[in-house]
């Protein structure tokens, strides 16, 4: 059975976002993940009593370009708020959040859908901070005796980015996190490691009859932290809904959890009394005023978006399919531009980034960042191609032998005596040899069967190690089969 | 009243204390005596007055992002009720 012939999904997305800065958001405790539980801690962030905290100025100024890059508001007055709840993640039993004065509001981000592109608005961007971890010692956590916490991540900056119930299918959401992703990675305002949970995202989910304009009742489901999670998640809720409205049942508005081994969501209904969260003004931190010129200083340090990229990478004669591959990951995009100032085709450089250079980088988990063949050497090797200095097909094995060595292709090119062979008095004497030693196929070919001439070419470059030029070898071949 | 029964149980349990029928009846008179008290602010004229969330004058404090050290682990486990492996431990959550 099938949801979306009856009803049609509403969906809007809270997504948490770690920011990229050295020091958590109001103490110098390091953000680096990965280091032994509470070592990255100090009184500020374990809420010891008399410390006080200081915002980082970093946090603010993410927060800000974060907000420019959604096309946001940037409030000229913001401050934070204490969010109350009892819970052992929080050594303060409350997080320090902003309530009703975000820093950022009113943005909104495009993607494309199959009728087109689509604003889906962005209704503002706070700052907060990460809670720590809870690592459970039983089997699961309903039957451990006991939980360990680590508060290594507790105060760490986190922005939470809020879209209107804008988004309408499955792949309409999945579109909007891509490119919410994309865009917090090229502006810089996270890493976006989402096997480190530093991109984590809370659905709210509901369902109305198709034609309808009014919502219906909506289920949040908290703390997804991947898109496969994502789509399964919103797949099986929306045919759970589906199942209890065709049934003439109501959906309960309430919190669930998405439980990932058995691909299903289940209530939370347990907790709701506790989700009274008192905000109140923080009063150990000062408000914000943000002047004009701050922000216009920050826009000015504003990196090209992804969405302008692949405009700027289509009119360079590339695909929509190639602009959007490429800009996929910063990482990529940026090793395209570097590259291509070095006078290359776009469409060959293309091919070769997604292609070969790809799956190279692929075997070994690198990325673009930190891959071992340079732009530079890329555009290099092909050079190399386009001047005829080596075939695509030896192309490859350079590309591999500079992943392995380093070294510039044209030194490999040199040293391996990898050069083509384009001297038609060198080729002619192996071209004869060839058609002496192959008397069948030339017979198969006078004959008329023209499979037999790609044979001959075959053997040709099987003799040369594959370094024959192969428009000459064919022009060559012909000229004395039609002797 | 300002305040009623089933609020000050609500706040009790958010608090996770544990309150005696005596408690509540107390908590309650005490709680409205102190919130009255506390009304009398609301009969200043605030018609021309933009919200406050911080009476003192100040804005803008800020730190730079740079890295201080943090607390060794065994310090910061010094006052824990129960600590195991490096770790907080707190008693089973849900």
């Amino acid at each position: 059975m099938s949801f979306s012939d009856k009803f049609e999904l509403v969906c809007g997305v809270e997504t948490h976002v770690e920011m990229a800065t050295k020091t958590k958001i109001f103490c110098g405790c390091s953000t680096e993940f990965g280091g032994e539980q509470n070592t990255h801690v100090c009184p500020v962030c374990l809420g010891l009593p008399g410390v006080l905290p200081v915002l980082n100025k970093e946090v603010v100024n993410l927060a800000i370009k974060a907000g420019l890059a959604l096309n946001c508001i940037i409030a000229e007055y913001s401050k934070f708020d204490r969010k109350n709840y009892y819970y052992p993640d929080l050594p303060k039993n409350y997080q320090t959040s902003q309530y009703d004065l975000p820093i950022c509001k009113n943005g909104w981000l495009e993607i494309n859908t199959p009728c087109g592109k689509k604003k889906i608005g962005i209704t503002r961007v706070h700052m907060e901070e990460d809670a720590g971890k809870l690592v459970h010692s039983g089997e699961t956590i309903t039957t451990s005796k006991s939980s360990g916490v680590d508060y290594n991540r507790a105060g760490v900056p986190l922005l939470e980015i809020v879209s209107e119930p804008d988004l309408r299918s499955v792949d309409e959401v999945l579109a909007y996190l891509e490119e919410l992703v994309q865009i917090m990675d090229y502006a810089g305002i996270s890493d976006c490691r989402m096997e480190q949970g530093s991109v984590r995202f809370d659905v709210n989910v509901s369902l109305r009859p198709r034609g309808s304009s009014e919502f219906g009742t909506r289920t949040e489901i908290k703390n997804l932290n991947s898109f496969n999670s994502v789509r399964r998640c919103l797949e099986y809720e929306s045919e759970r809904q589906a199942e209890l409205l065709l049934k003439g049942e109501k959906v309960e508005q309430e919190t669930r959890t998405w439980d990932e081994g058995q691909g299903i969501t289940l209530s939370l209904r347990s907790k709701e009394e506790a989700h009274d969260y008192r905000y109140f003004p923080e009063p150990d931190l000062v408000p914000i005023i943000i002047e004009r010129e701050w922000v216009e200083r920050i826009r000015a340090s504003l990196s090209e978006l992804p969405a302008a990229k692949r405009e700027r990478l289509k009119s360079l004669g590339l695909s929509e399919y190639d602009a959007a591959v490429l800009t996929s990951s910063k990482a990529m995009a940026d090793y395209f531009d570097e590259a291509f100032t070095f006078g290359v085709d776009a469409k060959t450089l293309a091919n070769w980034i997604m292609g070969d250079l790809s799956a190279l980088l692929k075997i070994d988990g690198c990325s673009f960042e930190n891959s071992p063949v340079s732009p530079r050497q890329l555009a290099g090797l092909l050079n190399l191609i386009k001047d005829g200095t080596i075939s695509g097909k030896i192309a490859k094995a350079v590309l591999e032998e500079i992943y392995k060595t380093g070294k510039d292709p044209e030194v490999i090119v040199k040293e391996k005596g990898l050069a083509q062979i384009s001297d038609a008095g060198a080729l002619e004497k192996i071209v004869e040899g060839v058609l002496a030693a192959n008397t069948k196929s030339v017979e198969d070919y006078l004959a008329g069967k023209e499979t037999a001439l790609g044979y001959l070419v075959g053997q040709v470059m099987k003799a040369t190690q594959g370094r024959a030029n192969p428009g000459l070898v064919n022009k060559l071949l012909k000229e004395k089969l039609s002797r | 009243m300002k305040i009623s029964r089933k609020e000050v149980e609500h706040v009790a349990l958010l608090a996770r204390l544990k309150l005696s029928e005596e408690e509540i009846n107390l908590y309650t008179e005490q709680l409205n005596s102190i919130l009255e008290y506390a009304a009398k602010i609301q009969e200043i004229d605030t018609e021309n007055v933009a919200p406050t969330a911080h009476a003192a004058q100040l804005f803008n404090v800020f730190r730079e992002d740079e890295v201080k050290p943090s607390l060794a682990q065994e310090k910061v486990l010094e006052n824990a009720p129960e600590a195991e492996n490096g770790f907080f431990r707190v008693p089973r959550i849900v």
